[in-house]
């Protein structure tokens, strides 16, 4: 199975989804049939003036995961992570890491077709 | 000799004043509005506008055919206007700040010019005073880009009168703020004139523009507007920094009265018209000693 990348506030599977994309603290890429994974800070993002969301999908892209899970996802990211061809499960800040895998194994993601935020936050 | 007119706070009087000093400075004058983001200046000063030009930045156009996605341009820009997602380079046209590093470090040359269109630059003639103005494009968030094509055509202005016996003077309409927009307009000039009102948010936010121009090192002075009204934060900080306060405005209703019309207060009457009068000379004392003292060229 793919690897999926989830929006985390700390390095750990119990972690909260980070609601945010483009600025979100870190990410988890998780292999979903072991549940190993592998943690990816975004801290230098956080601080970026612009294009954090940009930069974020890049880091997606790079980190090989095909599917990313998280809370609110911007237009330029959107547009970024769907040319690398990343499909995105969003509204998934409610609850924690391994909550937002199990939704997705039980096939209760549905994969957007459209950013979820504007540009900022309006 | 550049003035440039600055504030900090919106709304305290930047273009009354800058209106009113053209209205009376005696030497050949250009008026620069450099609030390309609602320039106003032309609104009391009236020009006849006589010509203008579009104002646009170098983008980055990718070739796909000759792009090897090394992705080194991504890497480079610090604003990710431009950027391999996976095994597509991406540019994002207006995150761009125009710096053209993208194209200069591209290994394969697939990387071109193209155009977006910053606004607009215009200029005219309003009696003896020539005028300039920049307009931002709706929906552009950069202004310093514009302000740099505004700055040029000053200087053709400055150079088409150069052989003149007496050099032209600029009087810069500022925008308000601290940031970029507010640095671009005044770091060009000899002197700094921050125009407040005597009241607690005149006075935070004039504390902050000299805070913020102060590194400079520009001689600064200051022009209180609706004088009489608020507190006197203002004239105990401008006590404590040395800095002088050049003019003051009475809060008058007969000058809000000749502002709403559009007119310029120093031509409302012999009063105004001395304020203006005092504030010029001041500046070119404050300018002139400066010279001699600095050895400025």
């Amino acid at each position: 199975m793919d690897k999926i990348a989830v929006t985390c506030e700390e390095a750990s599977l119990d972690a909260k989804v980070d609601p945010r994309f483009g600025r979100a603290a870190g990410f988890l890429i998780v292999d979903p049939d072991t549940m190993e994974f592998e943690y990816i800070d975004n801290g230098s993002t956080q601080g970026m003036a612009q294009g954090a969301g940009i930069q974020a999908a890049e880091n997606i892209a790079n980190s090989g995961a095909k599917i990313l899970l998280t809370g609110n996802v911007g237009p330029k990211a959107f547009q970024g992570l769907d040319a690398a061809g990343i499909k995105i499960g969003q509204n998934l800040d409610s609850g924690t890491v391994r909550q937002a895998i199990e939704k997705f194994k039980a096939g209760d993601v549905d994969f957007a077709s459209s950013h979820n935020k504007t540009g900022h936050w309006k | 000799m550049k003035i440039a007119i600055a504030s900090g706070k919106g709304g305290t009087g930047k273009t009354t004043v800058s209106s009113s000093l053209l209205s009376v400075w005696e030497s050949p004058v250009i008026a620069m509005d450099l609030d390309v983001e609602e320039p106003n200046l032309h609104l009391f000063v009236k020009p006849t506008f006589t010509g203008k030009r579009t104002a646009n930045m170098e983008i980055p156009k990718v070739d796909d055919a000759l792009c090897s996605k090394c992705g080194k341009c991504g890497e480079l820009c610090q604003f990710k206007a431009i950027s391999l997602m996976g095994e597509i380079l991406m540019i994002f046209p207006e995150m761009c700040h125009g710096c053209g590093g993208c194209i200069a470090i591209c290994p394969e040359g697939a990387l071109t010019t193209e155009f977006r269109e910053l606004g607009e630059v215009t200029w005219g003639q309003s009696g003896d005073v020539e005028f300039l103005m920049g307009r931002l494009r709706v929906g552009e968030a950069m202004s310093p880009p514009l302000m740099k094509v505004v700055k040029e055509k000053l200087k053709e202005m400055l150079d088409a009168s150069s052989k003149d016996v007496i050099p032209k003077d600029v009087i810069i309409d500022a925008p308000p703020g601290v940031s970029c927009p507010a640095i671009n307009a005044v770091m060009d000039s000899d002197i700094i004139l921050l125009v407040t009102e005597p009241t607690p948010f005149g006075f935070y936010d004039m504390k902050l523009a000299h805070e913020s121009f102060s590194p400079m090192g520009k001689p600064m002075g200051v022009i209180v507007n609706r004088a009489g009204l608020g507190n006197a934060e203002v004239y105990d900080y401008c006590a404590e920094k040395k800095l002088e306060i050049m003019a003051e405005i009475p809060y008058d209703r007969q000058i809000a009265e000749t502002y709403a019309k559009g007119s310029v207060i120093s031509e409302s009457s012999d009063e105004m018209k001395q304020i203006f009068i005092s504030l010029a000379k001041k500046i070119k004392q404050k300018t002139g000693s400066r010279k001699s003292q600095g050895g400025m060229p």
